[in-house]
């Protein structure tokens, strides 16, 4: 394997036998988002539930409120890089989830309409320990009208609140899920998606 | 000379697309799944002959493609729109972006999770 892939790593019979490529007789491609602050978990959800090695793009842009002109800003100072890490599950011969873990914050909202665009719906991860740092990213997938559902990633040490007390302090409408759930466990990661993709079955129901 | 341009990449992002910075077609999505149509690639940019190595060995979504490659998913967008205008590469239909997605795919989504468990 590590001739195959070794110069620039890239040689289609190496990728092939690294079960990179999809099968053939996928049709369908869908995306969820996994969405939260830094180092809330993201990462390492996507790469719990991923059956390729998780990927990472990089998209550049331009700084918000940056003077384009201004050759002050030459140097480099202007533009902010994004990481996006994703991975993906085959769900059945015909259909692929995409799943891309996305940073939560208002400035990469250019990035984030992009990829966003066309999801299915977001798991927002959150940390009981700085809730209000999911703030942010709520209001962004309710401004895109991106429907989600909520999990608290269990970390050690975290302190544990009850449901009631975490749906007032996110100030979680009635429907949305809330739930918990260990990012770095593939059956926890997965009934989270199971959650979300209920609750957006359910919501289609509603408003069909 | 910059002491800083080692940090950049070697090629910008506007050398390889030809100073373009949007795709001549709106059709990619980041999981438009991408297969190559075409073996001949003579003619093609060192960038687009890259992206046909790596698409010849089997199909791909265009945010994997943006990974492999290491480009910004905006630019293999570029890429991607010249190869399907010239023939090399056909898509397979994305996700129709509705406002409300259907509720069999949905279901099927549903499924495949719960098949997981």
């Amino acid at each position: 394997m590590a001739s195959v892939l070794a110069s620039d790593g890239l040689t289609s019979d190496g990728l092939a036998a690294d079960g990179v490529y999809l099968r053939d007789t996928v049709r369908t491609a869908v995306k969820l988002l996994v969405v939260g602050p830094f180092a809330v978990g993201k990462t390492t959800f996507v790469g719990t539930l991923s059956e390729i090695r998780p990927l990472r793009t990089e998209e550049t842009m331009t700084q918000a409120g940056a003077l384009v002109d201004d050759l002050a800003g030459v140097d480099g100072k202007s533009t902010t890089t994004v990481a996006l890490d994703f991975g993906r599950l085959t769900l059945s011969d015909e259909l692929v989830l995409y799943l891309f873990g996305a940073p939560g914050q208002q400035r990469f909202t250019r990035v984030w309409k992009d990829i966003a665009y066309g999801a299915l719906g977001a798991l927002v991860l959150v940390d009981t320990r700085r809730l209000e740092q999911s703030f942010e990213v709520m209001g962004l997938l309710e401004e895109l009208r991106i429907p989600y559902a909520v999990a608290v990633n269990t970390f050690d040490g975290a302190p544990a609140f009850p449901g009631d007390e975490l749906r007032d302090a996110l100030d979680l409408l009635p429907g949305t899920p809330l739930m918990s759930c260990d990012a770095r466990d593939v059956t926890s990661s997965t009934q989270a998606l199971v959650t979300l993709v209920e609750y957006l079955l359910t919501r289609n129901q509603e408003n069909a | 000379m910059s002491g800083d341009r080692h940090l950049r990449g070697l090629v910008r992002p506007y050398v390889v697309t030809g100073g373009r910075a949007h795709a001549s077609r709106n059709t990619f999505d980041a999981v438009t799944v991408v297969i190559a149509t075409r073996e001949q690639v003579s003619g093609l940019s060192p960038e687009k002959k890259r992206l046909m190595e790596l698409c010849r060995g089997g199909a791909l979504s265009v945010a994997e493609i943006a990974a492999h490659l290491s480009l910004p998913i905006s630019v293999t967008k570029v890429l991607l729109s010249d190869l399907v205008d010239s023939g090399h590469i056909a898509t397979h239909a994305a996700v129709s972006h509705t406002a409300r997605p259907d509720m069999k795919l949905l279901k099927d989504v549903l499924d495949g999770l719960r098949a997981r468990l």
